[in-house]
């Protein structure tokens, strides 16, 4: 069983979101998402400056299986992206929930994030993916 | 890599395997109003020998003229060694070769072709090409949009010296995607495109500027001056090379301050004869930065586990079958048998080969020129360098020259008209490597004596030095 923090939220299509200090909120895909997709050889991050819509597709994680699209959680601007990860897209396998965080989003309404699953929810949804 | 058909005990076996009758089965899902029963425009099969005799009236047809016709296609010639290799049975497939286990042979010729095409253009990689030089604009276009990311326009600046052909089918297929192709006009004295022209566009958003070097007309763009104007307006340059002339011009690689982004044109004068206007062949080439903008295929080098050499594609995860409608491309393929022809071509005859046959091209070409202006009505068009081919002004109506010169197997340039309405009774010419003293010589006199007899007869035509 993947790791899944319990202070961050959770959407159907694997991604985590962690709200900061000041309100932003922090975005990476999960432990279990990096698993399946395999190691990482290229993370195609948004533009800083970009608005984002909740569910948009931002962001593209590559793997040597496949390239999937990473979608905001909620909507709002972009304010920073993981530059590291132009050098180094291991980082997303090796600490997906911490060091492998993709993009920061300032959003337009925190009340989107309502809509995530909570880490027990995320866990049960996880589990009935599997097959 | 051989193409094995199945049989009719193939197929019964593989539909009995998933419980079947027949292979319209598979196809049952697709609701009957969007099916087709017969195509009408097809006509009936035909045996060999009717198709045979059919094929052999069309070729004749064609007549083999004397070729002063380039406009993007070439007559050059080819080594016969070219096809005698390219058509053996280890190559004689246009199919991608996506099992590395069985096509090392295959993936190896077409990572040569692309460390060539890299060679000649100057940029970092080159995919395995694409349907053809047309596609290839509309394709880089598609890529530059994708590429820029600090540009939200969707604006192409594309000056009328590129080939027409291209700039129509870069508007069909981009069009729907609302990207705009804004025409820029050339300089009617030089034929090339200027600073001045590009002015009203300083400041704007542009996502990309396509430059033709040599242009559609042969002239030779100003490609530094073009490049670093587009680099400071934040666009990106898309160069469209003659590969041939790569041989003796600046490559798009190094062109301006800091190159050219992308690269992409026609393969055809590089072993591919003209055959009615194609199969030809696209290439591609571009920063290593855009490499993962870039449709198409991509051959890889790499080692087994036991470290030894082999060849595999790469970068795959761009491709259709893996990121479906969100693809770099979705038209995309590569023309491996073209790609074939054009690096057998390319290795026999060498950097040294290829520059002198661009040398023999430019040579001949003025000598066409020389020849052809000795006549009083006829003038060059254009005052600025061209490559192997230039555009040369009638001073009388170019239909009434072209007939009879068709007549004695002619075939004497392209029509500027047909697309450019401002450049009536001008024939862009071009003399390659393949037209001899002679042939340049019947073409001189054929169109002195067919000049003589015009004027003689009282049409009213005026000399240029009136």
């Amino acid at each position: 069983m993947s790791n899944i923090p319990v202070e961050l939220k959770y959407a159907k299509t694997h991604e985590w979101a962690r709200t900061n200090d000041d309100g932003s909120v922090t975005v990476g895909i999960s432990d279990s998402a990096q698993d399946q997709l395999g190691d990482m050889v290229f993370i195609e991050v948004p533009e800083v400056g970009a608005t984002v819509t909740a569910e948009e597709a931002c962001a593209v994680v590559e793997s040597v299986k496949a390239a999937s699209d990473v979608y905001a959680p909620v909507g709002g601007e972009i304010v920073e992206v993981n530059e590291d990860l132009a050098d180094s897209p291991e980082t997303v396998n090796e600490d997906a929930f911490g060091e492998g965080w993709i993009f920061r989003i300032q959003p337009a309404d925190a009340g989107e994030l309502g809509a995530l699953m909570d880490a027990e929810a995320y866990e049960g949804f996880l589990a009935s993916q599997d097959h | 890599m051989p193409f094995i058909p199945h049989s009719e005990s193939d197929v019964r076996d593989m539909l009995a395997a998933i419980g079947s009758q027949d292979i319209e089965d598979l196809f049952d899902e697709i609701p009957a109003s969007l099916r087709i029963d017969k195509l009408s425009g097809v006509p009936e099969g035909m045996i060999e020998q009717d198709i045979a005799r059919l094929m052999m009236q069309r070729a004749e047809a064609d007549g083999r003229p004397l070729c002063f016709m380039g406009a993007g296609a070439y007559d050059h010639h080819i080594p016969a060694a070219v096809w005698e290799i390219t058509t053996r049975g280890e190559f004689y497939s246009a199919y991608t070769p996506y099992q590395a286990e069985a096509s090392q042979g295959t993936l190896q010729l077409i990572y040569e072709y692309q460390t060539m095409m890299t060679q000649l253009t100057g940029l970092d990689v080159s995919n395995a090409s694409l349907y053809d030089g047309a596609s290839g604009l509309a394709e880089a276009v598609l890529m530059a949009v994708r590429a820029n990311r600090k540009s939200k326009s969707r604006r192409i600046l594309v000056p009328t010296t590129v080939h027409p052909h291209y700039r129509q089918t870069t508007h069909t297929i981009v069009k729907n995607q609302k990207i705009e192709l804004v025409e820029v006009p050339y300089c009617p004295e030089g034929g090339n495109t200027l600073a001045d022209a590009l002015k009203q566009y300083e400041g704007e958003d542009i996502a990309a500027l396509v430059i033709q070097h040599p242009n559609f007309f042969g002239i030779l763009e100003e490609v530094d001056m073009l490049t670093d104007w587009a680099h400071a307006q934040g666009a990106l340059v898309i160069g469209v090379a003659n590969l041939l002339s790569m041989a003796l011009l600046k490559p798009p690689g190094a062109w301006g301050t800091k190159g050219a982004d992308i690269a992409c044109g026609e393969g055809q004068p590089l072993g591919v004869p003209m055959m009615g206007g194609g199969p030809y062949f696209g290439y591609m080439c571009c920063k290593k930065e855009f490499v993962r903008q870039m449709p198409g295929r991509i051959v890889g080098r790499t080692v087994d586990r036991d470290d030894r050499v082999g060849y595999t594609l790469t970068l795959q995860a761009r491709e259709q079958h893996i990121r479906r409608s969100k693809a770099t491309s979705n038209i995309c393929t590569n023309q491996g048998l073209l790609v074939t022809a054009a690096t057998i071509h390319m290795s026999l005859l060498g950097a040294e080969g290829l520059k002198r046959v661009a040398q023999a091209c430019h040579a001949n070409t003025r000598k066409l020129v020389e020849a052809l202006t000795e006549s009083e009505y006829v003038e060059p068009v254009f005052n600025r360098p061209y490559f192997h081919e230039t555009a040369l002004r009638f001073s009388l109506p170019l239909e009434n020259v072209m007939r009879p010169l068709n007549a004695h197997n002619i075939l004497p340039g392209y029509a500027l008209e047909q697309e450019y309405p401002e450049l009536a009774d001008t024939l862009l010419v071009c003399a390659t490597e393949t037209r001899s003293d002679a042939d340049i010589g019947m073409y001189a006199d054929h169109l002195g004596r067919i000049i003589k007899t015009q004027t003689a007869a009282g049409c009213p035509v005026k000399p240029k030095m009136a």
